[in-house]
């Protein structure tokens, strides 16, 4: 489990590319896990063709919450919004470089997909694995 | 003077080694403890040799079992010093116990305007049953402020029962999250002088400090059997006996009854009234066994330990780099010990901490308000018990060193 907390994960927690503001921006979801605190914030810019230009995050958590959105935001980017809506829990710990998490963390890793998932679909107030 | 080395050879599940080979360190008895083979064993004496349901069976097992749940119930009298067996009801748990004052003699009791007491730094079972009585009946809720120094702000307390209907005060006897303890007895006595009834959620005290509900003269007092090397499932409310007789009943059924005819029923008598339904029997027998190991340390002796460990614990966390104690460094305090890093989320720390066979708890603690009143989302909390020793604070002060490296 040492293992989670490798190079990759920790690098983008202290050194994020993505963390900031977009402004304007046109669209902008937000989401939590409440049992743990963790707060998310997902800007993006979608040019006519549905395509990603642009995307920025806030927030705060633990490293793995903080660092999957940091990793996601620079995956999406580039992509049109309907990749991204069949992207899975599978891609997401892909990005994160691990095979599993225990039940307590996969919550963590999971909100900013779950986040930006909920966010481009409209849906709220759903579990991520409705949603994931 | 304990010695947490010894103890800990009681404790099979304590007994279990990492990948590393070293032994668990269980530092979160806050949440719960670990049992001892006593109690285990007690659980499966009752199933293997006197399963039988209480009270009602005349016939030798049945019997037998109603006895050992009776003996446990006077363990647990002489443990807490209540005046009488029928002052102590075995609830579900603490949480339960809460919840059964605030629906009985809350709802019968309060009026819309009646204040209860509560304070900041009060888990979530003393919190939202209070909240629900707010919603149901509108009563109204005040809170002791707890200072920088994490005490009771009692002068706030004291301004609060004079200038509010206060009719009730329900605080911990010891704080989940801070440890801090307060003064109990001179609160309750506030209270009483104000005519407000006093509640101590003695979830964290009564299994870590001596307790004597007479001498401290609270109205009712709560705790529950697992965090006290008992089984889960098992709760106690005690209440004064007068309280408890001009209550209304909580839950219909089996044993609370007296007689019952088509369309009406009476109660049974205290502590019965109050146990509806077939009790948590294998858990009743087996936290007698829990009562009678820490009777046999002495709860002096328990909280005398627990004070030097977590003297030590708090003395060489400090040496940890940006770390903050959210708590008392001193004074009256018990073993829990909660803190956090400046730079690592605590659940990344309690994830650091448990592959490293360290268990803490990260997180709220179910003390939200707590948290909001300092401005953090959560903390990493060790919390000690009797098994606990010098080696699991090396344990943890070592991982944590480990955390800081990684991400400090």
């Amino acid at each position: 489990m040492d293992d989670m907390y490798r190079e990759l994960i920790i690098e983008h927690y202290k050194n994020p590319t993505y963390r900031g503001k977009l402004d304007p921006c046109d669209h902008s979801y937000e989401d939590e896990n409440p049992s743990c605190g963790d707060e998310l914030r997902i800007m993006l810019n979608v040019d006519e063709n549905n395509v990603i230009t642009d995307a920025r995050f806030e927030g705060h958590g633990c490293a793995i919450s903080q660092a999957s959105a940091d990793l996601l935001l620079e995956e999406v980017i580039g992509k049109n919004v309907d990749e991204v809506k069949n992207m899975t829990k599978e891609d997401v710990l892909d990005l994160l470089g691990l095979e599993t998490l225990g039940p307590a963390r996969i919550k963590c890793a999971m909100l900013s997909l779950k986040c930006l998932k909920a966010g481009l679909y409209g849906v709220e107030g759903h579990a991520w694995e409705d949603i994931i | 003077m304990l010695d947490g080395s010894v103890i800990l050879k009681d404790f099979p599940l304590l007994q279990q080694t990492g990948a590393d080979g070293r032994r668990i360190c269980y530092l979160d008895s806050g949440a719960t403890s670990q049992k001892p083979k006593a109690v285990i064993d007690a659980v499966t004496d009752y199933y293997e040799h006197f399963n039988a349901n209480v009270h009602r069976g005349i016939y030798e097992i049945s019997e037998r079992a109603t006895e050992a749940t009776e003996v446990t119930r006077k363990k647990v009298r002489d443990f807490v010093h209540a005046a009488s067996t029928s002052e102590i009801i075995f609830t579900r748990n603490a949480t339960e116990a809460v919840n059964l004052v605030a629906r009985t003699w809350g709802e019968a009791n309060l009026k819309a305007g009646d204040t209860v007491i509560l304070s900041e730094m009060e888990h979530h079972s003393n919190l939202v049953p209070w909240y629900m009585l707010a919603e149901k009946i509108g009563i109204r809720v005040e809170f002791v402020p707890v200072t920088d120094e994490f005490r009771l702000d009692l002068d706030t307390y004291r301004s609060l029962l004079k200038n509010t209907n206060a009719k009730l005060v329900s605080i911990t006897g010891m704080s989940n999250v801070l440890g801090t303890i307060p003064p109990v007895k001179e609160m309750a006595r506030d209270a009483h002088a104000a005519g407000a009834l006093f509640l101590m959620d003695g979830a964290q005290s009564v299994p870590h400090m001596p307790v004597d509900v007479q001498d401290l003269d609270v109205d009712f007092a709560v705790f529950s059997a697992h965090k006290m090397l008992g089984p889960t499932g098992l709760g106690v409310l005690y209440g004064k006996k007068a309280l408890l007789n001009a209550m209304p009943p909580f839950l219909g059924g089996g044993d609370m009854i007296g007689k019952v005819h088509l369309g009406s029923f009476t109660c049974n008598e205290l502590p019965y009234k109050f146990e509806a339904g077939t009790p948590s029997i294998a858990e009743e027998v087996s936290f007698g066994a829990a009562v009678d190991y820490l009777n046999a340390l002495g709860m002096e002796n328990v909280f005398a330990e627990e004070q030097r460990l977590t003297d030590l614990a708090i003395a060489r966390l400090s040496e940890i780099p940006g770390l903050k104690i959210f708590g008392p460094r001193d004074g009256d305090r018990g073993s829990a010990v909660s803190f956090t890093l400046d730079y690592v989320h605590p659940h990344d720390t309690a994830d650091i901490l448990g592959s490293r066979n360290v268990c803490v708890r990260a997180g709220h603690h179910c003390a939200m308000p707590l948290h909001e009143r300092f401005n953090v989302p959560a903390t990493t909390r060790a919390s000690f018990y009797i098994y606990n020793t010098e080696e699991d604070i090396d344990r943890l002060c070592e991982a944590l060193m480990y955390v800081y490296k990684l991400f400090g």
